[in-house]
């Protein structure tokens, strides 16, 4: 079994003159939780696309859970499972029918007991039998998220896990994570804007800015590098330029 | 779970779980099972009554009692089939999960054969109740054709599906933009197939091409079976072989387009 979960070589996405992903490389180890962070258009979601396969690199190789993602996708993608608010569950099918497409589609053993299960765990029984298109953003997140939970995966990847909900049931849904990651040994791979869902579930931090790699640290050692109290002025720094503590200090007296 | 040596390269249950969320689609909407039927028994009904006046007036219809009934109901079922196909295709760009389903191991093929079994389905719920009313009605049963029926109904939902996979490898490859050929390109092809009237009608130089379409020879076969009461052999040989050559025309264009729309991040992005 590899080591690693995700091993990006070289990884590149043009689209026409647009370079959205310029030389990627990194991995990341099995059971790890490592988020990718980086503003709008620093190539994250693109990123998230080629591991799953929507979206095919221009050069570059992807190595998902041991297998060559662009040649050989199928051995792996019932082994893992993705949730973002960006893109939908067919919004006239209830949540339970939603489920239990989805469930036969990644050969769920017993689909109904399973769906019951999750819906228990998310606290989404009682949205189960209405359609989708009738739910708050909040709750097409959680049911979105039991969708990407349905398989167990080994590897999960998530964008924007807790966009549109609320504080509270925000931090439910990390510690639903934590807790399922720990439980299951998966791997997670998240996109986020919210800084201190990353200082609070991630093992690593990949920093993105127009599709390269800027910087990669623990949550912890970002802030010692860059000198700051938490991840979102170290975000900040690293959005303006900033290299370390000492440029950091230049921009604060700057 | 571990890394499947060997994924399977076609599962029924795949098939049968994209059958399930078309299904759920239209058990969710009541006037969407009524327009199914509503379309095909409005033609029928409009066709039924041309018939009795023409059967009165014509020495022609006499002799082939119940052929436009027969021509209207055939030409449903290859336009059923084609919209199934397509409608079914762009509820998934309507409903922007594209990205969902081409992340789980749902292959391309199989998600097409999924679209040709839910269009099989769909034209029957639209066919069955206009072809039943057709009886009482017309004092006409288009299933008095017997076997042949089932040939000229086989290989028209074929073509249809095949015309419908196609221009949703179109859509996929122009955006939603070009949503109206899924309701448009069938009609190219209505005049060339001799619905009805026979091929000879059509000017000389249009006879082959028309012979190129399996309908044509659909159509020729189910006037020679109302009227002669013969099956056309070599009609049904030469429809069965052109649907094989159209309907993997369709689906290369298909998987075609959705390879284009990998390299172009199109699943993600496709939508209202």
């Amino acid at each position: 079994m590899a080591d690693m979960a995700i091993k990006v070589e070289k990884l590149v996405k043009r689209f026409g003159e647009i370079v959205a992903v310029n030389e990627l490389s990194f991995d990341v180890r099995r059971g790890e939780i490592c988020a990718l962070l980086g503003g709008n258009g620093a190539g994250k979601t693109t990123t998230i696309s080629m591991l799953l396969g929507l979206l095919i690199p221009s050069t570059g190789k992807i190595e998902i859970l041991g297998a060559d993602m662009l040649r050989d996708r199928y051995r792996v993608l019932s082994m893992i499972n993705f949730s973002s608010p960006y893109v939908d569950l067919p919004k006239r099918l209830t949540s339970r029918e939603n489920l239990m497409v989805y469930s036969r589609l990644y050969g769920i053993r017993n689909p109904k007991e399973r769906v019951a299960g999750l819906a228990k765990d998310l606290d989404i029984d009682r949205l189960l039998d209405r359609p989708l298109g009738e739910l708050s953003s909040g709750q097409k997140t959680r049911v979105s998220l039991a969708k990407s939970l349905l398989n167990e995966p080994d590897l999960l990847l998530l964008d924007e896990p807790t966009a549109s909900l609320d504080p509270e049931t925000a931090d439910w849904v990390r510690t639903y994570l934590k807790n399922f990651q720990q439980d299951r040994g998966a791997t997670i791979l998240l996109a986020s804007h919210n800084m201190s869902e990353v200082e609070r579930l991630c093992d690593d931090v990949v920093m993105m800015k127009e599709g390269s790699i800027v910087d990669r640290a623990s949550p912890a050692d970002l802030l010692t590098k860059y000198g700051r109290a938490n991840l979102e002025d170290v975000f900040l720094d690293i959005a303006r330029g900033r290299q370390n503590a000492e440029d950091s200090e230049v921009g604060i007296t700057a | 779970m571990t890394v499947a040596d060997h994924p399977s390269y076609f599962s029924t249950r795949r098939i049968g779980a994209m059958v399930l969320r078309y299904f759920f689609l239209l058990r969710g909407s009541i006037p969407r099972i009524i327009e199914l039927a509503y379309w095909p028994t409005m033609q029928m009904l409009i066709w039924g009554f041309m018939s009795q006046f023409l059967y009165e007036h014509s020495e022609w219809f006499v002799r082939a009692g119940g052929i436009l009934i027969a021509a209207v109901l055939l030409w449903d079922v290859m336009f059923r089939s084609n919209i199934g196909v397509s409608i079914s295709f762009l509820e998934e760009m309507w409903s922007r999960n594209l990205g969902q389903l081409f992340a789980s191991p749902l292959r391309p093929y199989e998600w097409a054969m999924s679209l040709l079994a839910i269009s099989a389905i769909r034209t029957l719920i639209g066919i069955v109740p206009a072809a039943l009313l057709a009886i009482p009605l017309y004092h006409y049963s288009v299933f008095e054709m017997g076997l042949p029926l089932i040939a000229f109904f086989v290989n028209l939902l074929i073509f249809g599906a095949a015309v419908g996979l196609a221009v949703s490898g179109l859509v996929l490859r122009c955006g939603l933009g070009a949503e109206s050929l899924a309701w448009a390109v069938i009609f190219a092809v209505a005049p060339l197939s001799g619905i009805y009237y026979p091929i000879a009608t059509l000017p000389d130089w249009l006879q082959p091409v028309a012979y190129a379409l399996p309908s044509a020879h659909v159509f020729e076969g189910m006037r020679a079976a109302a009227m002669e009461g013969v099956f056309l052999v070599d009609r049904f040989v030469w429809s069965v072989g052109l649907n094989v050559v159209y309907l993997l025309l369709g689906l290369s264009a298909f998987l075609f387009a959705f390879r284009v729309a990998r390299h172009r991040g199109q699943l993600l992005q496709m939508g209202e």
